[in-house]
């Protein structure tokens, strides 16, 4: 990571790591995506929050193409979106996701799971690997845990090892689904210490939740979207002290009532 | 609480032991054994008395007797001067090939279709289905018939058999194929063999070794059938072609020569084939549809490939689901095999217990051993599908 970081960050300064232009999704009949156009520059830090149901998933599942969408464009990296394969790989590498249910691999011990996309999709020496899993197992304070399986760790710890597995990978882009809606109260914390050490290193991160806190600490911007449409975006004061929709409004008053 | 922490060492009043669940429990398990017991007890000595009676001899002497009678097809050197004991053993091996060929095949089979049905191509999935709705909703025996009579019997007699070349033939009598005769210098074929398969074993380590080392993956698998193939093949061409084949020949009204698959153990095998995989299809397909999808989605969102994520995170935890019931599909055939009986197929069940069993009359003796052997059969493959299913356990917490 050291090495690479600052040649690449020199390269792609400019706006718009990732770009989506007009993009539509629909599954089936339903129009879950209507018209979506979204700017995200390197290191910049973007909330998104909404109702159930809003496509906030939906939308950060289509920048690493987990879902397709059917009209617009989305360009990662300078690298479009298409159903070609080598894109998708291209930017799946680049691109780390974390998930509401972590989506560890159960059958492998935790630095296996930190090591299996290096070495199949990297090509890196397993020594080296492991070397590497051990470095972001301590960034997240488990090196402890590394000989485990998952179904032996906490709710808390598995989702760690999760941010740990996507940064093996050393991606530009983090994406995260929700990480903390699994998770126990008491959980929470050490997970969203994690993400803010993250934030502090420049990452460009794109997190679904409904952490406001988070959002306030972190966010450079926040993104509030209902029934498929982004409805307002703002800096997190402005989002929070002073907003200008009455979704939003009703929004935030519902989850910031008890 | 606290007023019995303040007792302690006082014991708890004890009910009358006919209301004590201890004292019950001990009763009714005496009860249980005594009447298990005298129920054995009275159909072993009713049996005996029996067989006193219409002057049966019991004992397993008939083994050593000549069994006068010819089997269709033996493994081990067979004719009419063999003993019944060596009956005992044709049909055990011929029991043991069959289950043999069937569980390699149905298990090759059945993971094909289960796959295939769980392909996004509408036409192989469709097509898989509905193998699976036919074949595992028609009787076993019904397709051992089938396979039997209406296909293997309606075949042409063996003046017009389906040729394929001077050296194949297809007939209502079996497949008659070129039988291997192996000449000097064929050792050393053998031994080439024997060295490419030490060389994969090596040249497996080694690639594990340097992908440690650098990260580079060696093609092992396309490697492997290389060296497997050719290396015995060169040396097989190197040492002038050392065999030579026996033709099946037809003399008159039948084939003389060569090797013969008779109709009975085709038919019997393709119809416990084709049976068994229908259900291993269904459990390889829940077993892959076990593991959640968002175990794909973490694979894929980490840049793995689908070959990759099918080979290391799904199957890996597919079997655990998978290996259980298809435990249950193997005995299942094993048993399944002695409906041979039906067509004529020369198993356990049908020379030993049938044959046998009615030239001598050792009903006890005989059933006793063939079903001992199908315990002995069932027990062992569960014990190494039990084996392996430990190996692949999820460990939590």
């Amino acid at each position: 990571m050291q090495n690479t970081a600052p040649q690449e960050t020199t390269e792609t300064q400019k706006a718009g790591i990732i770009q989506m232009i007009g993009v539509h999704k629909w599954y089936g009949e339903f129009h879950v995506l209507k018209d979506i156009n979204l700017l995200v520059d390197q290191g910049e830090r973007i909330v998104i929050c909404g109702p159930s149901g809003s496509g906030k998933s939906t939308l950060i599942r289509c920048i690493n193409r987990l879902e397709e969408h059917q009209q617009g464009q989305i360009i990662v990296d300078s690298v479009e979106l298409t159903s070609d394969l080598k894109h998708i790989e291209q930017i799946r590498r680049e691109v780390g996701m974390c998930f509401q249910h972590f989506n560890l691999f159960p059958h492998l011990t935790v630095l296996e799971n930190l090591t299996l996309a290096p070495i199949w999709v990297r090509k890196v020496p397993k020594a080296e690997a492991e070397e590497i899993g051990m470095k972001y197992l301590e960034r997240v304070k488990i090196p402890d845990q590394a000989q485990k399986f998952p179904g032996q760790l906490s709710g808390g710890q598995q989702q760690r090892v999760a941010i740990a597995r996507s940064l093996c990978m050393n991606p530009n882009i983090m994406l995260f689904d929700e990480p903390t809606s699994a998770l126990d109260p008491e959980m929470i914390k050490e997970v969203l210490d994690t993400m803010i050490e993250l934030a502090e290193t420049g990452m460009t991160m794109i997190c679904v939740t409904h952490e406001m806190g988070f959002a306030k600490t972190v966010a450079n911007r926040v993104i509030f979207m209902d029934e498929g449409q982004i409805v307002e975006e703002n800096e997190p004061n402005e989002f929070f002290d002073n907003p200008q929709h009455e979704r939003t409004k009703l929004f935030l008053s519902q989850i910031l009532a008890h | 609480m606290s007023d019995q922490a303040d007792k302690a060492g006082t014991t708890v009043a004890k009910p009358p032991p006919w209301n004590d669940p201890f004292v019950r429990s001990i009763f009714f398990q005496v009860v249980a054994i005594g009447l298990l017991g005298y129920f054995f007890y009275s159909i072993f000595d009713n049996t005996l008395s029996n067989m006193a009676k219409s002057g049966v001899s019991t004992g397993f002497a008939f083994l050593t007797r000549e069994a006068g009678f010819g089997i269709l097809m033996s493994l081990i050197e067979y004719d009419e001067t063999h003993t019944y004991g060596r009956t005992f053993f044709v049909g055990l091996l011929n029991t043991a090939i069959v289950a043999f060929c069937g569980i390699i095949l149905a298990t090759i089979l059945g993971f094909v279709i289960g796959i295939a049905r769980l392909s996004n191509n509408w036409l192989v999935s469709k097509l898989a289905t509905v193998y699976i709705e036919i074949i595992r909703n028609i009787p076993l025996l019904l397709q051992i018939i089938f396979w039997s009579v209406a296909v293997l019997q309606a075949l042409p007699d063996p003046q017009n058999s389906i040729k394929y070349g001077e050296s194949f033939f297809l007939n209502n009598r079996g497949l008659f194929l070129p039988k291997p005769i192996f000449e000097d210098g064929f050792g050393l074929v053998t031994i080439a063999f024997l060295v490419a398969i030490a060389a994969i074993v090596y040249i497996k380590r080694w690639a594990r070794q340097r992908q440690e080392q650098s990260g580079d993956q060696f093609p092992v698998f396309l490697t492997s059938v290389a060296l497997i193939t050719g290396l015995p093949l060169l040396v097989f061409l190197a040492m002038g072609m050392p065999i030579s084949w026996e033709y099946s020949a037809l003399e008159r009204f039948s084939f003389v020569g060569g090797s013969n698959i008779i109709p009975e153990f085709m038919a019997l095998l393709w119809a416990l084939t084709m049976y068994t995989a229908a259900f291993i299809a269904e459990i390889v397909r829940s077993g892959i549809q076990a593991v959640s999808h968002g175990q794909t989605e973490a694979a894929r969102a980490l840049g793995l490939r689908n070959g990759p994520t099918l080979r290391l995170v799904i199957i890996p935890q597919a079997m655990r689901v998978i290996i259980p019931p298809l435990t249950s599909q193997y005995l299942n055939l094993t048993k399944n095999s002695s409906l041979a009986t039906a067509i004529g197929y020369p198993d356990l069940v049908s020379v030993f217990m049938g044959t046998t069993l009615n030239q001598t009359g050792q009903a006890v003796e005989i059933v006793a051993m063939t079903m001992a052997v199908y315990l002995t059969f069932s027990l062992g493959i569960s014990a190494i599908m039990n084996w392996y299913n430990k190996r692949v356990a999820l460990v939590e917490r």
